[in-house]
């Protein structure tokens, strides 16, 4: 059996004492009403450690600033260590064989101009704590799960 | 895992290169792969997105009950593979660790009370407390004094039962969607034009066009899958020119051939504009127009939308009936647009006047196929369906239209704005199929296929959202229900209308919602929803595609669907409670009936059985009613299409496919509506045929440019615009809550001219207030991020629950659409 949330009645407990914003949440101190500090603009994670996907189909995270990349028209700055020739220099991850194929799945003879803003599925993280945890479990889990369960029943 | 370095797993990994040498047995968690097929198969299905109207289609799998992985759908024509960084990440939307599990109601002493501590209540207890004031508010005031706003986000279902419930239980056209937020500037413009809503295009422009013009849509943010298409298009083919017009650079701008930054506002004048370019330089289709268009004057000096008492309403010649129109000859319309010179273009646009005829000649050259693009750049804006009619004037006048390529294309915001909020009709004044609630035509027919007495339905237009906040303020809506959506963050004017709204003391505010947002932080009673692929679900996207998907997981705790909520809700009620007597009188057969029995369980939603449901997937609403509700609910809703233009398949027909455009017409779908070529409804025996208008006729119109309702002065200086960012859903409440979008952006910012920031002693990280006549929010200084606005406009995104930039938007609406305009309003900037 899975782990179940049931955090709506903890959350009460916790807040049952504050006057306003019960319910927690993105905003979980400053009443609708009233303003509060904004926090500092956090820095852009910049340590190059490659981060553990969620799943094989996530795009990975970029562990590096971009500041003043450049992708337009002319020029794409980040293909310069990630294109298929630059990595053996760079030592950058290549760019995944999908990168090269066109609507159809062909495999063209370059990157795909429909990759070409790389910006659009890869981002920087900054340095914030997220104000809700997410419970979500990767395959590996769910099937420690299964296994466990399985042996216990055994 | 994460924390292990690489020593620690060569270190463990010696352990089992040790065990297997010496013929030991390696225990099961050991083992560094797991291989057996039963486990490691994953369970895939397909749903859309949840998020945008490009309506991309996703695969789903699940394991164990959850959700562990999605891609893009590589048999889907709209995405083919593809998704944008929102939906990559769409596996964990579910899984936000305050989820609402449980119904809460605000209670003092163990009762309802409006200052009340939210307590946990059972479902039974919610909808005694809800049924009891609905009771109570429809006996003292009438259907008047309830509402409804749902949402763009609603299931095709969802809506089409919602707008059952309140128009033909409750008898209270006062339902609207926070699509009207979104699109109803588009719908009007479409009405006003061809007669008949939604794009007579498709995506299939994209791989045909030479050229794209978006007018007030970021693309490679808003809708970053129909960009890749663009991309596409642009780079593969280096004839295609790229125009981008914003009143900021924004990304799409990194495509752009012909980047254009305008005044706010004056997007009228370059439209204008264009259409004198063309005529002046004989680029007119004069066939085209003879055979299939008319030419109209509208009124102007129509308000913007405010309180009636605003002196901007009173001093408004035509604020009471802005959709008046009389026909006009082409060269009095030569004449009316004759004075938008080039010079005069420059002097309102502050465009370049080189750059306003690189645009104009796009249009103007008959070997350019153009496809036009916009979304809220048009829509929210208080002359909104003026701008949608000025840019079909120019698609109509060169005759570049509804062929592939040439193509003006109305991009959707919402998942199901056009499925749900525009097709099913959950407008306050609409119903299924373009019909409206003040033609009786249009209610007989709708009574006929509801099977309701005739001359039932409500003939009054019910409150459009931004009159609603108004109403609630007013005291004159006291029991309002809010579904799939968080309007109090989302709605302009917070301070002064949204938030004193729901807290009125007359009043009771019911919130469904998956996750605690701040609509819900200021109801009275929050009911939880399951969400996604949590319930069956359709909807449908900007390019006329339906889709369905199945339940593919569990919804937590006691969350349920907001259908199975709407259905439940509909038992506590009898005819005899909120019917008129004389009506029940009339038609003595609906006597004694419950709202269910005479709106669900009608011979229609009801008729098909358990035996029809798709093996594999749970339903617990059509387990519990012993009837397939989401197929009966569709197929009772095509009837209203089917035959008038909106056409749908069979309901079992799309659990198959990646969706269909409509019409589909013998299983065919159609790609250009209104050519005789692509569309079976074309029947005039010309190549082209309007046939939403009567004599089968597009219009153009003649419509000047107008000031805005707000505009800089002296105390402030400055445009404010407010907008969504690519890595956030609309409000946040989803994706605030995936770790990897919220740390992608973390908060709200205030992006502004370095320049400005200098002369007002800031830089970039500073906090600043951003005020408004109307409220006022605290937020820090970005001068060097993605939005580089000119000098004298900053830009505030709107996802970020901690800074409400509503607070300080104005409810100026379209005087027509009564779309707000979340694109303009004067602020000054402060430092803390």
């Amino acid at each position: 059996m899975l782990k179940r949330f049931a955090f709506a009645v903890a959350l009460l407990a916790a807040t049952a004492a504050m006057a306003e914003n019960q319910l927690g949440g993105l905003r979980p101190d400053t009443p609708l009403a009233e303003e509060s500090e904004a926090p500092q603009i956090p820095a852009v994670v910049n340590s190059d450690v490659r981060q553990v996907r969620n799943y094989p189909d996530q795009p990975p995270i970029i562990p590096h600033k971009i500041d003043n990349y450049q992708i337009d028209l002319n020029v794409n700055k980040c293909l310069s260590c990630h294109s298929r020739t630059a990595v053996e220099a760079s030592q950058a991850p290549m760019i995944s064989v999908t990168h090269f194929m066109d609507r159809d799945g062909q495999t063209l003879g370059t990157v795909s101009p429909r990759r070409y803003f790389c910006t659009q599925c890869h981002v920087v993280q900054h340095d914030a704590e997220p104000p809700v945890a997410n419970g979500f479990l990767d395959v590996d889990s769910v099937l420690d799960h299964i296994i466990g369960a399985g042996e216990e029943g055994q | 895992m994460t924390d292990m370095t690489r020593r620690d797993v060569i270190k463990a990994q010696a352990v089992i290169a040790a065990a297997t040498a010496i013929g030991l047995p390696i225990p099961a968690e050991a083992q560094n792969l797991v291989t057996e097929a039963d486990l490691t198969q994953l369970n895939w299905n397909k749903a859309p997105c949840r998020f945008c109207g490009t309506g991309c289609s996703i695969m789903v799998a699940t394991k164990g009950g959850r959700v562990v992985a999605t891609h893009g759908d590589s048999k889907s024509e709209v995405n083919r593979g593809l998704n944008c960084v929102k939906g990559y990440f769409l596996s964990k939307i579910m899984y936000g660790e305050d989820r609402l599990t449980t119904p809460l109601l605000r209670k003092k002493d163990g009762q309802y009370h409006k200052d009340g501590t939210f307590e946990p209540v059972s479902w039974d207890e919610a909808f005694d407390i809800m049924a009891e004031k609905w009771k109570k508010t429809l006996a003292e005031k009438g259907p008047k004094g309830i509402g409804m706003f749902g949402s763009g986000q609603w299931t095709i279902y969802e809506g089409y039962a919602a707008v059952k419930l309140m128009k033909a239980g409750f008898l209270s056209n006062n339902i609207d969607p926070n699509a009207r937020h979104c699109m109803a500037s588009a719908v009007a413009g479409f009405m006003r034009t061809f007669g008949i809503d939604e794009p007579m295009g498709c995506y299939d422009d994209f791989e045909a066009a030479d050229a794209f013009v978006l007018w007030g849509s970021n693309m490679a943010e808003m809708h970053p899958i129909l960009w890749t298409r663009v991309t596409d298009r642009r780079f593969a083919h280096p004839h295609v020119k790229v125009a981008v017009l914003s009143t900021f650079t924004h990304r799409s701008f990194d495509l752009a051939d012909i980047p254009v930054i305008f005044k706010p506002q004056s997007d009228l004048a370059i439209l204008n504009y264009i259409a004198n370019y063309i005529i002046q330089n004989g680029a007119v289709n004069e066939a085209f127009l003879k055979e299939h268009v008319n030419f109209k004057r509208g009124a102007t000096d129509i308000g913007y939308g405010l309180r009636p008492e605003d002196p901007r309403e009173v001093n408004a010649a035509n604020a009471k009936d802005p959709t008046v129109s009389e026909p006009m000859s082409f060269e009095e319309f030569a004449a009316f647009v004759s004075e938008y010179t080039v010079e005069k273009a420059e002097e309102i646009s502050g465009v370049p006047a080189e750059q306003l005829e690189a645009l104009a000649k796009l249009y103007a050259d008959p070997n350019v196929k153009v496809m036009s693009l916009w979304t809220m750049g048009f829509n929210q804006h208080t002359r909104g369906v003026w701008a949608n009619n000025l840019v079909y004037n120019i698609h109509l006048l060169t005759g570049k239209i509804s062929t592939p390529g040439n193509s003006p294309f109305s991009l959707t915001g919402q998942p199901s704005a056009c499925g749900t909020a525009r097709e099913v009709g959950t407008f306050s004044h609409r119903l299924p199929a373009d019909m409206v609630v003040t033609n009786p035509d249009h209610r007989a027919h709708t009574e006929e296929l509801w099977k309701l007495p005739k001359g039932i339905l409500p003939d009054w237009l019910g409150s459009h959202a931004v009159k609603q906040n108004r109403d609630l303020k007013d005291g004159k809506i006291n029991c309002y229900w809010v579904q799939v959506t968080n309007n109090m963050q989302a709605g302009p004017n917070m301070m002064q209308e949204g938030l004193p709204g729901y807290r009125n003391p007359d009043n009771f505010i019911v919130v469904s919602d998956a996750y605690p947002t701040v609509t819900c932080e200021a109801a009275d009673l929050v009911l939880p929803s399951a969400m996604w692929v949590e319930k069956e679900g359709g909807y449908g996207n900007a390019e006329r595609r339906t889709q369905l998907w199945h339940q593919l997981v569990n919804a937590p705790g006691e969350a349920r669907s907001d259908l199975w909520q709407l259905v439940e809700f509909s038992k506590r009620f009898t005819t005899d409670e909120v019917w008129p007597a004389e009506m029940l009188a009339a038609n003595p057969e609906y006597k004694g009936k419950t709202l269910f029995e005479v709106l669900f369980a009608n011979g229609q939603v009801d008729r098909f059985g358990p035996a029809d449901l798709a093996e594999g997937f749970a339903n617990p609403e059509s387990e519990a009613l012993g009837f397939y509700l989401q197929k009966g609910l569709f197929e009772e809703y095509a009837s209203f299409g089917r035959g008038h233009g909106h056409d749908l398949a069979p309901f079992d027909t799309y659990h198959e496919v990646r969706g269909l455009r409509w019409p589909v017409v013998n299983g065919e779908e159609t790609r250009w509506r209104f050519n005789a070529e692509h569309d079976p409804y074309v029947k005039n025996g010309k190549p082209f045929h309007f046939y939403g208008n009567k004599d089968g006729r597009a219009n153009i119109f003649a419509l000047p440019y107008e000031p805005p309702a707000e505009s800089p002065d002296a105390e402030y200086p400055f445009w404010l615009s407010t907008g969504r960012v690519l890595e956030h859903w609309h409000s946040g409440s989803m994706t605030q809550r995936v770790p990897e979008l919220y740390q992608a952006v973390p908060d709200a910012l205030c992006y502004m001219h370095p320049d400005d920031a200098e002369a007002l002693n800031l830089r970039r990280g500073s906090e600043v207030r951003v005020i408004s006549r109307r409220g006022e929010i605290r937020v820090r200084v970005e001068t060097r991020g993605r939005n580089k606005p000119p000098k004298g406009l900053v830009f505030v995104p709107w996802f970020d629950a901690r800074r409400l930039i509503n607070k300080v938007t104005l409810d100026a609406t379209d005087p027509i659409s009564k779309q707000a305009d979340f694109k303009k309003c004067a602020i000054r900037i402060e430092a803390v």
